[in-house]
């Protein structure tokens, strides 16, 4: 009787391993759900830009990788931001890193931030990179992106596309002039010289996305 | 007769000393009042401007009454939507040794044009205070690890015991919170 239940317990031990065994290589393979973070497989994405055409990932076979920023029309820090997102996209396009940026925010809680007031936006600032509405409000969710802007900077490695860097463009969200240490360009330039990002992860105030 | 006139120039002595005095209460009344007037319009004293570390002293006072702080801005409207929440709080726990500290992030040059009207278009009698340090990579890992940098923050703290939290509060949630500390 006791030789039995031991014999159990083995048992349940082993699946269990098995089992666990089994998640872990799934983590390995697909990209993880929730919250991505330095090193995980970013999936691709498939989001309307303000022209009206889809864009994905894979429709830039060229690239080797991809700064993807959450912002939007309205929030201080974003607006600020928005003429450093149009220099690093003319400074990192031709490198092979092209900006997208992505509107999370709900427009039933933010009003500011219909598709509509995006392309406005779009065409008014002469954005050079897609500005994309995440209608479904699952790209910043599985990205794990809290507030606008938020960056990250994703490098391309044997076609999929590897989280290289996550948090601010520098370290003066309100004040280009002042900023001091350029985090984000300075992560994109390692990754195009060969070597590591030194400077993974940064934080900075954002309006809080809206859904 | 001559007591009379005594009487009477007494009275009017008496008066006349009343009168200086009602001036001179009068005149300290009105430089109290410009005093004031001068206080209340000067925004640096309405909203004290700090650095992080200027800020930080506010965070880690070690008494006995517990401290509920709030980081908030005019433009970010979850946060003004829980405003109410944190000041219903500040009267309600007034005796309680509770105390609120509204800590804006508002850009500094809106404090007089955004922040300031705000506060008295809405009664905001919260301590409002300016948290001016652009560098916020350097110090938002300071007050939490789990900070991603969104606001509404906020931290509820007394001695050593504290918790943060990033997320919005109800009145009664706020209070739930409050009195796991108290």
């Amino acid at each position: 009787m006791i030789r039995k239940q031991i014999i159990m317990e083995i048992a349940v031990v082993l699946i269990v391993i098995v089992v666990m065994s089994g998640f872990k290589t799934n983590n390995v393979e697909f990209p993880v759900e929730g919250t991505y973070r330095i090193g995980d497989v970013a999936a691709d994405i498939n989001l309307m830009n303000t022209d009206g055409t889809m864009v994905s990932y894979s429709n830039y076979p060229d690239a080797k990788g991809f700064i993807v920023i959450f912002t939007c029309n309205t929030c201080p820090f974003a607006v600020a931001s928005e003429d450093r997102i149009i220099t690093l996209d003319a400074e990192f396009k031709g490198k092979g890193y092209p900006v997208i940026a992505i509107n999370p925010n709900d427009p039933s809680v933010q009003p500011d931030d219909t598709f509509k007031l995006m392309q406005e936006k779009a065409e008014a600032k002469e954005f050079t990179f897609p500005y994309l509405y995440d209608e479904s409000k699952t790209v910043y969710a599985q990205y794990g992106a809290k507030k606008t802007p938020h960056v990250y900077l994703l490098q391309k490695e044997s076609e999929k596309n590897i989280v290289k860097y996550i948090g601010a463009i520098d370290d003066n969200v309100r004040n280009g002039a002042a900023v001091k240490d350029t985090f984000l360009a300075n992560a994109v330039n390692e990754l195009l010289g060969g070597k590591e990002v030194t400077v993974k992860e940064t934080k900075a105030i954002g309006c809080s996305i809206k859904v | 007769m001559k007591s009379i006139l005594l009487v009477v120039s007494f009275i009017f002595l008496f008066s006349c000393a009343d009168k200086k005095k009602e001036a001179i209460a009068e005149q300290a009344l009105e430089i109290a009042e410009l005093k004031e007037e001068v206080s209340k319009n000067d925004p640096r004293l309405r909203v004290p401007s700090y650095n992080f570390e200027e800020l930080s002293t506010l965070l880690t006072k070690d008494n006995d009454t517990a401290y509920v702080v709030n980081f908030w801005a005019t433009w970010c409207r979850p946060c003004i939507k829980e405003l109410p929440a944190f000041e219903k709080l500040n009267a309600d726990y007034s005796e309680n040794k509770v105390k609120v500290l509204l800590v804006t992030l508002d850009f500094p040059d809106k404090i007089e044009k955004q922040v300031i009207p705000f506060m008295d278009k809405n009664n905001i009698q919260s301590e409002v205070v300016l948290l001016d340090d652009p560098d916020s990579n350097s110090w938002i890992p300071k007050i939490s690890k789990d900070w991603s940098g969104a606001i509404p923050a906020t931290i509820i703290y007394k001695g050593k015991a504290r918790e943060f939290y990033e997320r919005s509060f109800t009145f009664e949630e706020l209070e739930t919170e409050l009195k796991k500390i108290l």
